[in-house]
């Protein structure tokens, strides 16, 4: 599904990313961990087409297709779906315009007409139950005014609303306190299918115990140093990065 | 002579040689005030750059062009109207119109409620010469704008409205201004209105032109607000390219008013908004509310003073501006809070978006404060459309191009948004939403009925 290969990425000058490579397919959950300034949210923001960032060399194929040479809104059309580490309020648009502006624009883009707006409101009524996000949220502007928590809900509420190919989550669970990890990480397992895949970068194994990962990758200066299967993150728990760094 | 003096001369010239023609639409109480008009226009010329209030807007060049000025009355006339209409859906209104300044009714206004007085202005001041004894003029002649006596000076019509004391309007007012000639216009409306003691009045104008020629508005409105009176003030400002506007607003308030205005600017050349409000009995409350959208090379000046004459007033002040291309703007807002005025409270915020490198706009907040006990703030912004939203909402799949589009609409709804009267509400955002997306300039008639 996803082929990074060789992937060098500059912001403001500075490279951050030094030859990443990594496959992800269909059905799979990757964790990507690493020590703070690894470049773990440069990763996500390159995929997700952030363009303060220059991608100097390399390659990423989505589904057979070049992804850097899609814009942001195409990549998301595409499949992508980035939950940001630091959802950005929008005070005046409402949650349901956006919303509802975002699932035409992918229908539009598979050749479909609009949604009707019974079935909108069906829709979201629906996805809105599996992250437990409140109806008086869904009435107000995107994210303004939400707690930590609400605004991380809302983000896989709206993964809810797109349903990706390809997830990344970026420290989706910095910030939230144990019963909010347990909802949001409910609400990722709830959208798993064999057919789609997720990218779940976090500081902590903490978040692996909900969501549980196929492989665990440490990036670390730009690169992947280590890969392996779910035990590498309690083994990382344990004894911290030191020993692979070495 | 300078130009600008030229310019005026014109003006004057007109006056001294169409006298008689002018002063036969009026009563003795309009005509009463023209003298010291003239005399204090032929002074003073039209404010040049070097008047503080008029530093960003050059208006003397707003009256240079070779405009004809309609002192007969001659195109209000229903051919004018042919074909047009203008209606905001849903609302239930007197409606009436103004045709380059004069009035016109296709029919007898109906229903209004006893002792209201709805009627041009022309007509009114022959008749309620006691009304405009005690109030014309009263507001307008103690201004240091120009443009004020000017219009004083040639002044024939408008609308007269007068709601006496306890008299609740449950319909507004719809004053429908219509532009259209075969020759460039000037035109000069007056207006008077009255809200007496306990009673409630809500007007919407609709300004509007018909044809491809230059117009030059240069209105004046004095509006009168008893004690515990209630009134609401929206203008929709919605004409082409080569329209300039220059409308001056007086507001005077008794104790324990209300007032509400909402100045909308979808469409003009070049818009000069002044509002003066003066909150002269205790309670009173004056909420001031202003959107404009501005591109191409149209030119936007919205000027209000508001003066807390007595203690125990406030006053809001909301207004914000969209600049595309390579227009510009223009906001002033001074607040004077005299030495009594005690625990007022006066908020001021001014917020704007320059989508272009080229579109500025000049803010300015003037803030004199002689009292010690009071509350007031002012804060003003100039910037562009947030880079982080609009990634967010692209990362959900939304075009650049639509993800602006939201953003505008936000921006522009905190205004519409204090509009009391749903109906607009609803249209004026379906309004602004095709003004933002350019539709709006397409409708050549009337945008109100798109």
């Amino acid at each position: 599904m996803l082929k990074i290969k060789d992937l060098h990425a500059n912001i403001d000058g500075k490279e951050i990313l030094r030859g990443i490579n990594l496959e992800v397919n269909p059905g799979e959950i990757h964790a990507i961990m690493g020590p703070n300034g690894s470049g773990k949210s440069t990763l996500s923001s390159v995929l997700a087409g952030n363009d303060k960032f220059e991608v100097t060399k390399g390659k990423v194929e989505f589904n057979g297709v070049d992804l850097l040479e899609m814009a942001a809104e195409e990549r998301s059309r595409e499949g992508i779906f980035l939950s940001f580490q630091y959802p950005v309020e929008i005070p005046g648009v409402s949650m349901v315009n956006f919303m509802r502006t975002a699932v035409n624009a992918h229908r539009a883009h598979r050749g479909e007409d609009p949604i009707s707006a019974s079935d909108f409101l069906r829709l979201m009524r629906e996805k809105k139950n599996l992250v437990e996000l409140d109806s008086k949220l869904a009435n107000r502007a995107v994210n303004e005014g939400f707690s930590g928590g609400e605004k991380k809900r809302n983000e896989i509420f709206q993964m809810a609303m797109l349903e990706p190919k390809l997830s990344i989550l970026d420290e989706t669970d910095s910030g939230l306190d144990i019963d909010a990890l347990r909802i949001v990480a409910n609400g990722v397992n709830k959208l798993k299918t064999p057919e789609n895949a997720s990218i779940v970068i976090t500081h902590y194994q903490r978040l692996l115990d909900y969501i549980v990962p196929d492989f665990v990758h440490v990036l670390y200066k730009g690169r992947i140093i280590k890969t392996a299967g779910k035990e590498l993150a309690l083994e990382l728990e344990e004894k911290g990065y030191d020993w692979i760094i070495k | 002579m300078s130009e600008d003096k030229n310019i005026a001369q014109d003006y004057i010239d007109i006056f001294n040689d169409h006298r008689a023609t002018i002063e036969h639409s009026c009563g003795k109480e309009v005509n009463a005030q023209r003298e010291a008009a003239y005399k204090l226009f032929a002074e003073a010329g039209f404010p040049d750059s070097k008047d503080e209030d008029y530093r960003y807007t050059k208006v003397a060049s707003y009256f240079s062009d070779n405009y004809g000025l309609d002192l007969a009355g001659k195109t209000a006339v229903a051919d004018t109207l042919k074909g047009f209409s203008c209606s905001v859906p849903d609302i239930d209104a007197h409606t009436i119109y103004l045709i380059n300044g004069w009035y016109y009714t296709e029919s007898a206004i109906k229903d209004l409620p006893e002792g209201v007085i709805l009627c041009s202005f022309s007509e009114a001041s022959k008749k309620h010469p006691e009304l405009f004894a005690k109030y014309y003029n009263q507001k307008a002649k103690e201004s240091s704008d120009s443009t004020v006596h000017l219009n004083t000076m040639l002044a024939q019509d408008g609308i007269f409205f007068y709601v006496p004391k306890n008299v609740q309007m449950n319909k507004p007012v719809q004053l429908i201004n219509v532009l259209s000639a075969n020759v460039d216009m000037l035109s000069s409306q007056r207006s008077l209105i009255i809200v007496e003691d306990f009673a409630k009045a809500q007007i919407l104008i609709c300004d509007h032109t018909l044809t491809n020629h230059s117009f030059t508005a240069n209105h004046v409105r004095e509006i009168f607000v008893g004690n515990n009176a209630f009134f609401e003030y929206y203008l929709i400002e919605n004409q082409h390219n080569k329209v300039n506007q220059v409308i001056s607003s007086f507001i005077h308030q008794e104790a324990n008013s209300n007032v509400h205005s909402s100045v909308v600017t979808l469409h003009n050349g070049n818009t000069r908004n002044n509002t003066f409000v003066t909150l002269a009995g205790e309670n009173s409350n004056s909420e001031l509310y202003g959107m404009a959208i501005t591109d191409k090379q149209q030119h936007l000046d919205n000027f209000t003073e508001i003066d807390h004459a007595v203690p125990n007033c406030t006053s809001t002040e909301l207004f914000k501006n969209v600049l595309d291309d390579t227009s510009t703007g223009a906001f002033k807002g001074r607040i004077i809070v005299r030495p009594d005025a005690q625990r007022t409270e006066a908020y001021q915020t001014n917020k704007n978006i320059c989508l272009t490198p080229h579109a500025y706009i000049n803010t300015r907040p003037q803030l004199e404060i002689y009292a010690d006990d009071v509350k007031c703030s002012h804060g003003a912004t100039v910037g562009q459309l947030d880079e982080e939203a609009l990634f967010y909402m692209q990362a959900r799949g939304i075009s650049p191009e639509e993800a602006r589009m939201l953003l505008m609409f936000a921006f522009t709804h905190e205004v519409i948004d204090q509009v009391r009267l749903e109906s607009l509400k609803e249209r004026l955002k379906t309004l602004v939403e095709k003004r933002l997306r350019g539709e709006i300039s397409k409708c050549t008639g009337c945008a109100m009925c798109g």
